[in-house]
């Protein structure tokens, strides 16, 4: 499918996608770096919200600043624009979740002389209805910022539009998981890799526009018969590398969900279109899956991994943990023993951005994979 | 041998810290009526290190704390079996090892007090940590008991209306939490004492860290961490001030007869981050080894940082800010700007930082800070790339020629 090459070709050269939209719509850019980032606030300024991954260059600078025991994700960033690599972003939006994180947004803010810098300190516990409020509230305070910031106002009807843009790129992603889900042989994980990393890379005008038609599109194709391959669902932070699915296919596996921050809880829950926008973008967040900087209960991500794995029939999780990554490595063991209590086995993976060869990879998931029923 | 046969150096004796013996007695004491708690019909709440306390103390409640079982565990040295417990559990190794041991420690009544008594709720306050809350989740997991979580939101540039408000709200459904849990009323005259007697302790306290400010410094930040303990555990309680105002004295007298906690304290030293508790004993002695004293540190003044919020005429409404704007829960140049002046206050020569893998919120900004402070003010720094408990992650080979080398040039620049 030539649309699903435009996804590829943008996430293989992201910075080069974004020096074009500020060249050819002379739009500002603000990098961020986590999906409780209010994308349809900075959207709906005019601004172009880019979502930063790690490095796939060496770490040459980062590691003055940030310690060995620091993510990969976090040192890649900080290793890309200490770098000079992004120097097409206006600055960068860093929603309160993890240390590390926390800690990036120091160093970046000391070190990195950009226009713009917020934080957005959310509330870390998303249970009460004084956390609803304050939810709200830094919403709106970083509304003001942005507004301050560029010298402009950003009124409710282009909140409204902006949301209505996310919620057409979620929902087509969710149909296209779904669809995946009925029939996994349809699309290659690398290529729904590829469709989801791009919605929060390219324009989302674009971007809404082209996932439906990939979603109509996939729809509209026959179903890809007798599939004997194993029902896998993939658990962790982020996963920005197309080769593991590719690797877990060829072992015999076909990846029909994930509970990723660069997956379902990226789209999954819609942000409602009435009312005030802002309420409802606070409603979204206090209500979507949470990731495991967050708290709604003491057991809402195994609660969440056992109906994921339920619903979709998984013969097997993969947990794709990067190394350093706390709040996931803590959830895990429970995480992983509600699974055993169901009779889904799982396994863990470590990851960094940089990945062990193929072959390694290969033998730990073929393992897997062959004792699954 | 008994005591009758040993002769006392004398000298020995004049350099020995005379109350650590009373510290022992009430620590002790403490424990005891923590494990007891349910024959005495006593609730026990489990809370982290920077969480607001008073109210439990108000409400009869035994605090406990996790973090100082953490640091009784590795300075045991039972660190690493406890770590490797968890790892075992499926904890990975790069976890912070204070939860990593505490964890372990439950299921098995682990660790040199055979493990913590049970808790009937816990309270779990994210101004040290996003870490807290992973691990209070997996002990009410364990323990089926309720949770409370005291967020506090993180301070980079400033501590926002919106922020304080939401705090503001939780203080009271924080006290409607435990009126629930204890199953009585909240005493708000009883909350009066105990916010004075708090406020008191923390001044005590600050006094007592200031008396390093003489040279020679009659107490080190080994010291320190050493009688930390009682504000951490019982700030809020007469105890504390009455042992504090015991300490501060002996300080006093210390310093008036010029006794130092190094002999022939040459260099003055600055410490951060949290105390690496199965080394202690060799990092003193190997400082003193040059006639350097760790005269202050950024960890342990830390509980009574929050002073010039804090308010005893309105105790509850001022740990707000009290309990947010602390010392890890603000960005990197605040932290700077704090170290820089106890750099002058305590007048230190060097400064030497532990790159803690345990705790990220606490060492990652430590090369900036590091940079910023030979930049700005020529002062050397040293890093000792380690761990608070879990001793797998200490080489001492390596930390000690560093330390050599660090040394030679303090002694280079003040000769």
């Amino acid at each position: 499918m030539n649309t699903i090459r435009q996804f590829h070709d943008v996430i293989n050269d992201s910075n080069g996608y974004a020096r074009r939209i500020k060249k050819d719509s002379g739009k500002k850019i603000l990098g961020y770096f986590c999906s409780y980032t209010p994308e349809e606030i900075i959207h709906a300024a005019g601004v172009h919200p880019l979502r930063l991954f790690g490095t796939r260059s060496a770490i040459a600078h980062a590691d003055a600043h940030l310690q060995a025991y620091s993510c990969s994700l976090v040192r890649g960033v900080l290793e890309e624009a200490l770098a000079g690599r992004l120097e097409f972003l206006d600055g960068a939006v860093f929603p309160h979740t993890c240390d590390s994180i926390q800690r990036l947004s120091d160093i970046w803010r000391l070190n990195l002389k950009f226009s713009f810098h917020s934080d957005v300190v959310l509330p870390v516990k998303l249970d009460t209805p004084s956390a609803r409020k304050y939810m709200a509230d830094v919403l709106r305070k970083f509304r003001r910022e942005l507004e301050m910031g560029l010298g402009q106002s950003i009124t409710d009807a282009q909140l409204s539009k902006s949301i209505k843009t996310f919620n057409t790129i979620k929902r087509a992603l969710g149909k296209i998981y779904m669809l995946r889900s009925a029939n996994p042989g349809m699309i290659s994980g690398a290529d729904v890799y590829a469709l989801v990393k791009g919605a929060m890379i390219m324009d989302r005008a674009d971007a809404a526009e082209r996932l439906t038609a990939v979603a109509t599109e996939l729809e509209n194709a026959k179903a890809v018969k007798g599939d004997s391959k194993k029902r896998i669902v993939v658990s962790g932070g982020l996963c920005d590398h197309a080769d593991i699915y590719s690797i877990i296919e060829k072992s015999g596996g076909a990846v029909v969900w994930d509970d990723l921050c660069t997956g379902s809880r990226y789209f999954e829950g819609l942000v409602s279109e009435d009312g005030d926008p802002i309420e409802a973008l606070a409603d979204r967040f206090t209500e979507r899956v949470v990731c495991p900087a967050k708290h709604s209960s003491v057991s809402a991500r195994g609660d969440n991994i056992v109906r994921i794995a339920k619903e979709h029939r998984a013969s097997g999780v993969i947990f794709l943990l990067l190394k350093f990554c706390d709040p996931h490595s803590f959830d895990y063991p429970y995480m992983k023993e509600m699974l055993d209590r169901e009779g889904v086995p799982s396994m863990l993976m470590e990851i960094e951005q940089d990945l062990p060869s193929e072959g390694q990879l290969s033998t730990r998931f073929e393992a897997f994979i062959e004792m699954l029923r | 041998m008994s005591e009758e046969q040993v002769k006392k150096d004398p000298e020995k004796e004049k350099m020995k810290v005379k109350s650590i013996k009373k510290m022992k007695e009430i620590m002790t004491a403490y424990y005891i009526d923590a494990k007891t708690a349910t024959q005495n019909g006593k609730k026990v709440g489990w809370i982290t290190s920077g969480g607001p306390v008073e109210p439990l103390i108000a409400m009869d409640v035994i605090p406990v704390y996790p973090e100082n079982h953490g640091a009784m565990i590795g300075a045991s040295k039972m660190g690493v079996d406890l770590c490797e417990k968890a790892e075992d559990m499926g904890y990975c190794r790069d976890l912070c090892s204070y939860a990593r041991s505490d964890i372990a420690a439950s299921p098995v009544n682990g660790g040199p007090i055979g493990g913590l008594p049970a808790p009937d709720f816990l309270v779990c306050c994210n101004n040290i940590c996003g870490t807290v809350l992973k691990w209070y989740e997996v002990q009410a997991r364990y323990y089926k008991v309720p949770l409370f979580i005291f967020d506090t939101p993180f301070c980079h540039t400033e501590f926002s209306s919106e922020a304080r408000q939401y705090v503001r709200s939780q203080i009271d459904e924080y006290i409607h939490f435990l009126e629930g849990v204890c199953g009585k009323k909240f005493d708000m005259d009883k909350m009066k004492e105990v916010g004075r007697l708090s406020l008191q302790g923390q001044r005590l306290w600050q006094d007592v860290l200031d008396t390093a400010m003489n040279k020679p410094a009659p107490m080190s930040a080994f010291d320190a961490f050493f009688h930390l303990a009682l504000i951490v555990t019982l700030r809020g309680t007469q105890t504390a001030v009455d042992y504090y105002t015991m300490l501060l004295a002996e300080m006093k007298d210390r310093a008036a007869q010029k006794i130092g906690a190094v002999p022939n304290e040459r260099y003055r030293l600055l410490w951060d981050n949290l105390p690496i508790w199965f080394k202690t004993k060799w990092l003193s002695d190997k400082f003193a080894s040059y006639g350097a004293c760790l005269v202050a540190d950024t960890y342990t003044s830390a509980w009574c940082g929050a002073l010039d919020y804090l308010d005893e005429n309105d105790f509850l409404g001022s740990m707000v800010e009290g309990y947010t704007r602390i010392y890890l829960n603000i960005g990197v140049d605040e932290m700077l700007k704090i170290i820089k002046k106890m750099i002058k206050k305590y007048d230190v020569d060097g400064f030497v930082m532990h790159s803690n893998r345990s705790c990220k919120p606490y060492s990652l900004g430590q090369y900036d800070i590091m940079k910023t402070l030979q930049r700005e003010m020529g002062l050397p720094s040293l890093m000792i790339e380690a761990d608070m408990v879990d001793e797998r992650a200490w080489s001492e080979s390596q930390i000690e020629t560093r330390i050599d080398a660090f040394m030679e040039i303090i002694k280079q620049k003040k000769g």
